[in-house]
């Protein structure tokens, strides 16, 4: 990543770690990854964004840690190196979380656990922290990172409104609006999910096309 | 459709090369005939709110399909008239006072979701209507569950309060209303939710007219058989679809009714009940999301068939045609696959082994 799209107008190579992970490669619009907290937890947008941070942070810090020791590990035991680290930090955002608070910690359930097996993190350390610098790795933590919290914000607020009339527990309609049951059932996460990438495609579209035109 | 060019051109194309003038218009045209009588009656029986009721479903179907063909910069395809179709099926499925608003969303989500997004007619996986009234059934599973009286008094003059809620707001609960309007005997409940909840069995005869509550354009049997009998008459209709449904619905009822005639209904009043009948004739029918061998159909007959007896007994929900379906609906490229006829000449797989 970072280094084969030379040509593009990003002012630096680290400018560009950061904003892929925003956009051209966000993690869940473009690269349809870690669907499955995508999917389990962005029935509020509570839980989103405490699963989006919580995920970020994990990011970052791994990145970190494993662009450092990058050239100390050995090419057969990488991953297991990776996961070591990368749990280490699930484990510090696990207590953490149970620490700040207790009804975000049983909402986010086993899939804070699960932020460990998260293919978004072992993806950026196998792609891109495990062959780079540490700045960029740690620029590119926290692209991916914020492009995955702004996903599930973008689901999680969504669902949150039509499935509840509220966001982040604030009413927005007044007590006679009609829930959109679906949309707290897992079948609502696909729904929504679907609908963005099909916002992101036609826009992304819209785009060629008028480069093309120019 | 190539560009035309100077030289002369020879046309290569395969079989049939007789074309009649069945266009899928006609046939789309004529399948909306047989369903008028069903629509006529559905209004007789519930009022205006269920002529307002299909107004806006059809209406909702067509502008979604005209939208998405201007969005993809394709001429409209609203002229075939299979999305009046799926508009006058959604309304006939869903409770007559279901909230109007609900109905346009419901519209929206089977002509875009179900139809439009897979390629338009001739690619939906599943039936375009059925997928709208899955979604109502997810999204408001209180609101596609109330039922009103048929024959309630007044029910030209006054909609029933629920149809006229505002967009996004909750229908009004409506008890007071159902007990001023309804008349001795007929009760809001359907014949499908008294036995699943009060194990009360409804008569066979209303049943077969029509003057009981449910779903809008469900509770007459006899007009949903007469509109197939002019569709199979006319050979627009795949007739051995609608026979192995009902057929196996009935042999499945029939055996739970013979294991224990007192906890199980008896066959007739499940084939008679709910949405079978409207959904045996015209929506299993679906020539997009059915099967083509011949076997093929009647397996696919008979997964719905059984299905729908399966989840009506055993399962939570009080009817199951609409689940029954859009199953058949996901497994008929299967059954196709697997009812594939043996081409002559060649040797059955056992003997080719031997």
């Amino acid at each position: 990543m970072g280094h084969d799209h030379g040509a593009t107008v990003s002012p630096s190579e680290n400018m560009e770690a950061f904003l892929n992970g925003l956009w051209k490669q966000n993690p869940v619009f473009v690269q349809v990854l870690g669907t499955c907290p995508t999917m389990a937890i962005t029935n509020s947008a509570r839980n989103a964004v405490a699963m989006g941070l919580a995920t970020l942070f994990v990011l970052v810090f791994s990145n970190m840690l494993i662009s450092m020791v990058r050239r100390l590990v050995q090419k057969q035991v990488r991953i297991a190196t990776y996961i070591l680290i990368i749990a280490t930090f699930v484990t510090m955002v696990d207590y953490i979380i149970k620490a700040v608070s207790i009804d975000v910690y049983k909402a986010l359930g086993p899939f804070i656990a699960l932020i460990v097996v998260n293919c978004i993190i072992l993806g950026r350390a196998e792609a891109f922290a495990g062959k780079n610098p540490v700045w960029q790795s740690i620029l590119d933590g926290f692209g991916m990172g914020i492009g995955f919290f702004i996903a599930l914000f973008c689901l999680g607020s969504v669902r949150e409104i039509l499935g509840a009339g509220t966001l982040f527990g604030f009413s927005l309609f007044g007590s006679n609006f009609q829930p959109w049951v679906l949309f707290l059932l897992p079948s609502g996460g696909f729904f929504t999910l679907a609908s963005w990438l099909l916002v992101f495609a036609w826009w992304k579209e819209r785009g060629k096309a008028k480069e093309a035109q120019a | 459709m190539s560009a035309p060019s100077l030289t002369p051109e020879i046309v290569l194309r395969t079989s049939p090369h007789l074309h009649s003038k069945r266009s899928v218009g006609v046939i789309m045209r004529n399948v909306v005939y047989a369903m008028l009588p069903v629509c006529a009656y559905a209004v007789y029986n519930f009022g205006i709110s269920v002529l307002a009721l299909l107004v806006v479903s059809t209406l909702s179907c067509v502008l979604t399909e005209h939208m998405f063909c201007r969005a993809a910069g394709r001429p409209s395809s609203i002229k075939d008239s299979s999305v009046i179709i799926t508009g006058i099926l959604l309304g006939l499925t869903l409770p007559p006072g279901f909230p109007l608003w609900m109905t346009a969303v419901g519209g929206f989500v089977a002509v875009g979701l179900g139809k439009m997004l897979f390629g338009g007619l001739g690619f939906n996986v599943f039936n375009p209507a059925l997928v709208g009234r899955a979604f109502l059934q997810a999204a408001f599973p209180t609101a596609i569950t109330t039922y009103t009286p048929a024959q309630a008094t007044g029910r030209f003059l006054e909609f029933i309060p629920t149809s006229l809620t505002l967009p996004f707001m909750q229908p009004p609960v409506i008890t007071d209303w159902v007990a001023k309007v309804r008349i001795d005997a007929f009760s809001g409940a359907t014949p499908l939710t008294a036995l699943k909840f009060d194990k009360v069995t409804t008569e066979i005869m209303p049943l077969f007219w029509g003057n009981v509550a449910g779903s809008a354009g469900e509770t007459s049997v006899i007009l949903i058989l007469l509109g197939g009998v002019y569709l199979v008459a006319r050979n627009f209709m795949d007739w051995r679809i609608t026979a192995s449904m009902l057929l196996s619905a009935m042999a499945m009822s029939g055996a739970f009714y013979l294991s224990n005639p007192t906890a199980f209904p008896n066959p007739l009043f499940m084939l008679f009940s709910g949405g079978l009948m409207l959904g045996a004739v015209f929506m299993a029918t679906d020539m997009v999301a059915s099967p083509v061998t011949p076997l093929g159909v009647w397996i696919y007959g008979a997964v719905m068939g059984v299905m729908t007896i399966l989840i009506r007994l055993l399962g939570g929900l009080p009817e199951g045609v609409m689940y029954a379906i859009l199953l058949a609906n996901a497994v008929s490229p299967a059954i196709d696959n697997l009812t594939q006829p043996r081409v002559y000449g060649t040797k059955k797989k056992a003997e080719a082994k031997a």
